[in-house]
């Protein structure tokens, strides 16, 4: 079971009133490289994997709900006090008349998650290429999303999610030297 | 630092592209592709700069600057 | 604590101190993941989560539970579902 802890893994700050980035955060709240798609995606994989990497599997997708926290808070304030015309020129109004403010599970273009972005192929080393994969592509989704603002103290909590992907694209890369029981690697490091 | 945090290249420019050419574009290269498996003993960040920086380890840590305002 | 009001500065530097101590020990939870033989690391973790209880408590004591389902005392009225979430601060 899980136990909630009423706290952000990293503050999130937002100086700007910017709708529109709300939007393009989106991308990372319910998109196929997203954080509700590697949450799922480990904690799912987690059952059919050698017992070696089950715990990584556990807690990384453990903290990628962390991270999904911490974007929904980035598009909470983004949107709380938004007027329906910021909205509108936000390019949120196709969003507002399905949701109002609430928040949903769909990319930055409104399109809804889905299961089939991510896979549970039962063999370990394509399921952890696969997370390396994800690993790199939400990095490069928060380069891409850093570049899109000037506020600073969105940018830091932004970098922060982005390192958080290289992190864990080298524990999958040394959960893959694991399985390969390649005990030279472990040794010359 | 040991290994480039990015990397560079020059794509073709067209006589006929409509933008300005941006000549030089850049990727991230960052240290995981560098490190097969961490070794054991790395210096460390203090807690509080580890999570300003997003790791523990100042092995793993990589900058990256918004490109916005650069033109490019 | 008033839902209304803003937080005191000092919220925010305790609930920061908290925050630099659980990363730590993430990092560290997660290099433990795959490397489970590390024994210093493993000192690290046990003296770290140490520490964070430490804080933890202190934050508790101040600003209430942090953590539901019998992971954490109650003053009266039922602290738990009081504002602020972690979102709204």
């Amino acid at each position: 079971m899980w136990i909630y802890e009423k706290k952000l893994q990293y503050p999130v700050r937002v100086s700007k009133c910017d709708p529109h980035m709300a939007k393009l955060l989106l991308e990372q709240y319910g998109g196929a490289d997203g954080e509700l798609a590697a949450a799922l995606r480990y904690l799912n994989q987690r059952y059919t994997i050698p017992e070696k990497v089950i715990g990584l599997l556990n807690d990384i997708g453990t903290e990628e709900f962390a991270h999904l926290e911490m974007i929904a808070t980035m598009v909470y304030k983004l949107t709380k006090d938004a007027t329906v015309e910021q909205l509108k020129a936000a390019g949120l109004d196709a969003h507002y008349v399905s949701h109002d403010r609430a928040l949903f599970y769909e990319n930055a273009g409104g399109v809804p998650w889905t299961a089939a972005y991510i896979q549970a192929k039962g063999d370990p080393i394509a399921d952890l290429y696969e997370d390396i994969a994800a690993e790199e592509k939400a990095r490069a989704t928060y380069q891409w999303l850093i570049d899109m603002t000037d506020d600073v103290d969105l940018q830091d909590s932004l970098k922060f999610l982005r390192e958080r992907e290289i992190v864990h694209s080298l524990r999958f890369r040394e959960a893959v030297e694991i399985l390969k029981d390649n005990k030279d690697m472990k040794k010359v490091f | 630092m040991a290994y480039p945090q990015e990397q560079e290249y020059y794509p073709f420019v067209g006589p006929y592209d409509p933008c300005p050419p941006i000549t030089c574009k850049t990727y991230s290269t960052p240290p995981q592709l560098y490190i097969p498996f961490q070794p054991p003993n790395l210096p460390q960040f203090s807690p509080h700069e580890a999570l300003m920086k997003g790791t523990l380890w100042p092995a793993l840590f990589s900058p990256y600057e918004s490109r916005w305002g650069k033109g490019r | 604590m008033d839902s209304q009001k803003p937080c005191e500065p000092e919220y925010y530097e305790l609930l920061e101190k908290l925050q630099a101590l659980d990363f730590a020990l993430v990092e560290l939870n997660l290099y433990l993941d795959t490397h489970p033989d590390d024994l210093q690391a493993l000192q690290q973790y046990n003296v770290m989560t140490q520490q964070r209880t430490q804080v933890a408590n202190h934050f508790q004591e101040k600003y209430g539970p942090l953590q539901h389902f019998g992971h954490a005392y109650s003053r009266y009225p039922w602290e738990w579902s009081k504002a602020p979430w972690p979102w709204q601060v």
